[in-house]
């Protein structure tokens, strides 16, 4: 039964998708925005870019991370309790990834507790799952960040076999490079799709011999990717054949989706700062709030988030319910919610005037973010000519 | 009666059943089957006991609807009387006395008693508390907020759909002139078949007119049809603009259901009109579409959850747009047939066809989507100081009486 169908039966709430935000998650929003007003602010973002510059800190807040993975429980929230996890659903690791979105924290939770666990969980590998879970360990999926949901399976790294002096099995080699990873550099463990007969998915130590993370120069200073290089390093099969296709495509809509409500939680918190800001700066002796032209973008940037949260939710919400729809949701979220993002960063720079285009102003840090994270797991172009496919609509 | 455990979907469902037991949707004459499912409190569950309803909650309205409707039984119309069922009965539930209830809303939801809105004016659109229409009470009467001397009312008001069929109008018109243009206005409920009421009808640039322009000269009111205190027209009235923004964006619609639909059959339909330029906008429209659609979804959720939101300004915003753009679309897909056009002919449609009629007729019709009901820049300007809390433009009308206006 389609959600209209239930609606128009009289049975709102038993089919249709519940595309609110439960108690739970609302409590779980406020511990983690408390948090991140404590420990994330401005003022902390700006600071730590000031230590990654002269090489005194790495691009993640391992401290951070920690609170929010391990003493918040974040790190397992899509891990059932059975394997050391909070057994949640994806409302709310969307519902996380919106806060962490708002506050452009710099912490693995996209790329190790969304995507490399949703992978590992697909892939059934129960014991790097429970590690992931406590928070012991953090992992990535060693695919360039704008690969996105229906991307060929990547092959630039190939399966080189195993040493001669690879004694015990299971044990086997990888060579080839993947460029612009997320999340990588603070991995403990890379989950490396590579080429061979079949191809397949494979766990990769971070720090073993033959791999070596090269940082990138990147846009987004928040969420800063690496290049890998893999030279012959040890790999441990977890998928293999159309197994492995399938686990990678759970994955990447995984990323898309939470990357979704990331795009909401950050086009949200432009809104507000600019919101405020205008309501201070005078010029002409009245508010620039008051004036029109002002007004009304930041009318239409409201509507805006009023239908962004529509769709990331549905998103959120199909990939919790296993529904057949998720697809398209995953393609309106990201599509919409990533367009979004950016036009809220972009007029957030514009209307704080001079400050907006300082450094020391963290504007820039959402412009970065938001702007990167519209080409991450695909862009908006891409994923609207998915819905092309999905909704039968062929091109010219 | 219910107790509060039966009002619930399943006690709906009971009460429903209880019902057509006992009144045959089939062979009861359908008036009288309306007036029976009204007096059994089954109209609008969720209006009070005695005026139609049971005291239940909003949502559970669906459920009672779908129960007749599985049931065969005649319903009430309601796109017969949208501005009466939308605007004019919660704004009689708020404001009226128990004797207006009680004489209004039963004929109301029926159908037997179409209403209308007299609110806009010539010289006062978008700024409707600037309305000059007068209404003058009788000297030597008690001047109070009580029950007293009847009035005289005079003027000119615009866009006004069904006041050709109308037997009632929910009238805001000028009480004191000397005191600020929004304190000076008291709200009535019109009797269309009063002398002095004179109707015409308003040609759009579709061709057609689904409005009327209306003419009141020297027409009596009895101050018992007065809803509200006098001096209170606006508070009343803006009671009533907010029904009439809930209202857009709380039908539910399966995918492809609203004008997209079409937009995508021709699309599906035509492929020698595709190119890729057409294909980037449909692909965004159909997109932006189903999330509006999700988002109307998301509201009435927020509703049923007892969370109202602002979010109704953005969904007739959203809504006027884009009917306009898939509408745009749909002519150019259409190619050299978008030179055509169904028909000018002066017709009286009781409301826009967006989908028995062309795609120009669409186009056409979509432009009055941003303007009717509030402009898509004033429904801008409410959200930005009533949502976001921005502070409002320096105003030059706020403390001046009315008739020293500039006009």
């Amino acid at each position: 039964m389609s959600i209209a169908e239930a609606e128009a039966a009289g049975k709102p709430g038993q089919r249709a998708p519940d595309l609110l935000y439960s108690e739970a998650e609302r409590d779980l929003a406020g511990s983690l925005r408390s948090l991140l007003a404590a420990r994330c602010g401005a003022e902390d973002l700006l600071g730590r870019l000031a230590s990654v510059e002269t090489g005194d800190a790495g691009p993640y807040d391992t401290g951070l991370w920690k609170a929010i993975a391990a003493d918040l429980g974040c790190a397992g929230l899509l891990v059932p309790e059975e394997q050391d996890g909070a057994g949640a659903s994806f409302r709310e690791a969307a519902t996380v990834a919106e806060e962490l979105g708002r506050a452009v924290a710099p912490v693995p939770y996209l790329g190790s507790a969304v995507v490399a666990t949703t992978a590992l969980l697909a892939a059934g590998d129960d014991a790097t799952v429970r590690e992931l879970a406590r928070g012991d360990v953090t992992a990535a999926l060693a695919v360039g960040f704008a690969t996105g949901p229906g991307a060929a399976f990547p092959l630039t790294v190939r399966v080189s076999g195993p040493k001669s002096s690879d004694g015990r099995a299971g044990v086997t080699r990888l060579r080839g490079q993947v460029r612009g990873v997320a999340d990588a550099l603070s991995a403990d463990l890379l989950v490396v799709p590579a080429d061979g007969v079949p191809h397949g998915l494979y766990v990769v130590g971070a720090n073993a011999e033959g791999v070596r993370r090269t940082p990138v120069v990147s846009l987004d200073m928040t969420r800063q990717l690496c290049d890998i290089d893999f030279e012959d390093a040890p790999a441990r099969p977890v998928a293999s054949g159309a197994e492995a296709d399938r686990v990678l495509q759970v994955a990447l809509s995984a990323g898309a989706a939470a990357i979704a409500s990331e795009q909401l939680g950050m086009a949200e918190k432009c809104l507000d700062m600019t919101v405020a800001y205008v309501k201070e700066r005078r010029q002409f002796a009245r508010p620039v709030g008051s004036f029109q032209s002002l007004k009304h973008r930041l009318a239409d940037l409201w509507v805006g988030l009023t239908q962004a949260r529509a769709a990331a939710r549905y998103a959120a919400g199909c990939l919790a319910d296993g529904d057949g729809d998720a697809p398209v949701a995953v393609a309106l979220a990201k599509s919409y919610c990533g367009d979004l993002a950016v036009r809220s960063a972009e007029e957030c720079v514009q209307m704080h005037g001079g400050i907006g285009f300082t450094w020391e102003h963290p504007a820039h840090l959402y412009l970065k973010r938001a702007k990167a994270a519209s080409i991450a797991f695909g862009t908006s172009d891409a994923h609207r000519a998915s819905l092309a496919r999905l909704a039968d609509l062929p091109g010219a | 009666m219910l107790t509060g455990a039966e009002l619930t979907a399943a006690g709906i469902r009971d009460r429903v059943h209880e019902f057509l037991a006992v009144t045959d949707p089939v062979v009861t004459p359908r008036l009288d089957f309306l007036h029976a499912r009204f007096d059994a409190g089954l109209a609008w569950v969720h209006y009070p006991a005695g005026l139609g309803g049971l005291g239940a909650p909003r949502a559970l309205q669906a459920v009672a609807d779908a129960e007749f409707a599985a049931a065969g039984a005649p319903d009430n119309d309601p796109g017969s009387n949208a501005i009466g069922l939308g605007m004019a009965a919660p704004t009689i539930l708020t404001f009226g006395s128990d004797q207006q209830r009680q004489r209004w809303l039963r004929p109301l939801w029926t159908g037997e008693e179409i209403w209308c809105q007299l609110f806009s004016e010539p010289g006062a659109g978008s700024d409707l508390a600037s309305l000059a229409t007068r209404a003058v009470r009788d000297p030597g009467q008690d001047a109070g907020t009580g029950p007293g001397g009847d009035w005289t009312v005079s003027g000119q008001k615009v866009w006004t759909s069904l006041a050709h069929q109308a037997r009632w109008a929910i009238l805001v018109a000028r009480t004191d002139p000397d005191v600020p243009k929004h304190r000076g206005l008291s709200y009535f409920a019109l009797d269309m078949t009063a002398p002095g009421v004179e109707v015409r009808p308003l040609r759009q640039l579709t061709g057609e007119a689904e409005f009327n322009e209306v003419f009141l000269t020297d027409v009596r009111i009895p101050d018992s049809d007065r809803i509200g205190a006098v001096g209170d027209g606006w508070k009343v009235a803006q009671g009533t603009l907010m029904n009439e923004r809930v209202a857009i964006g709380g039908i539910s619609i399966p995918r492809e259901g609203g004008m997209i639909g079409g937009a995508a059959r021709a699309w599906r339909e035509h492929p020698e009109q595709r190119t890729p330029g057409l294909h980037d906008r449909l692909l965004r429209l159909w997109a932006e579409a189903e999330i509006a659609r999700l988002a109307g979804l998301r509201m009435r959720q927020q509703l049923a959850a007892g969370q109202p939101g602002p979010e109704g300004s953005a969904a007739k915003i959203v809504f006027a747009r884009l009917n306009q753009e898939i509408s745009g679309f749909e002519v150019d897909l259409a190619g050299a047939d978008g030179l055509r056009y169904d028909d000018w002919t002066m017709r009286r449609p009781a409301h826009a066809d967006f989908f028995g009629r062309g795609p120009g007729y669409r186009y056409l019709r979509a432009k009055g989507n941003s303007i009717e009901g509030g402009t898509s820049e004033i429904l801008r300007n409410i959200v930005a100081e009533r949502v976001l809390g921005l502070p409002p433009e320096p105003r030059v009308d706020k403390d001046v009486p009315w008739k020293d206006l500039p006009r």
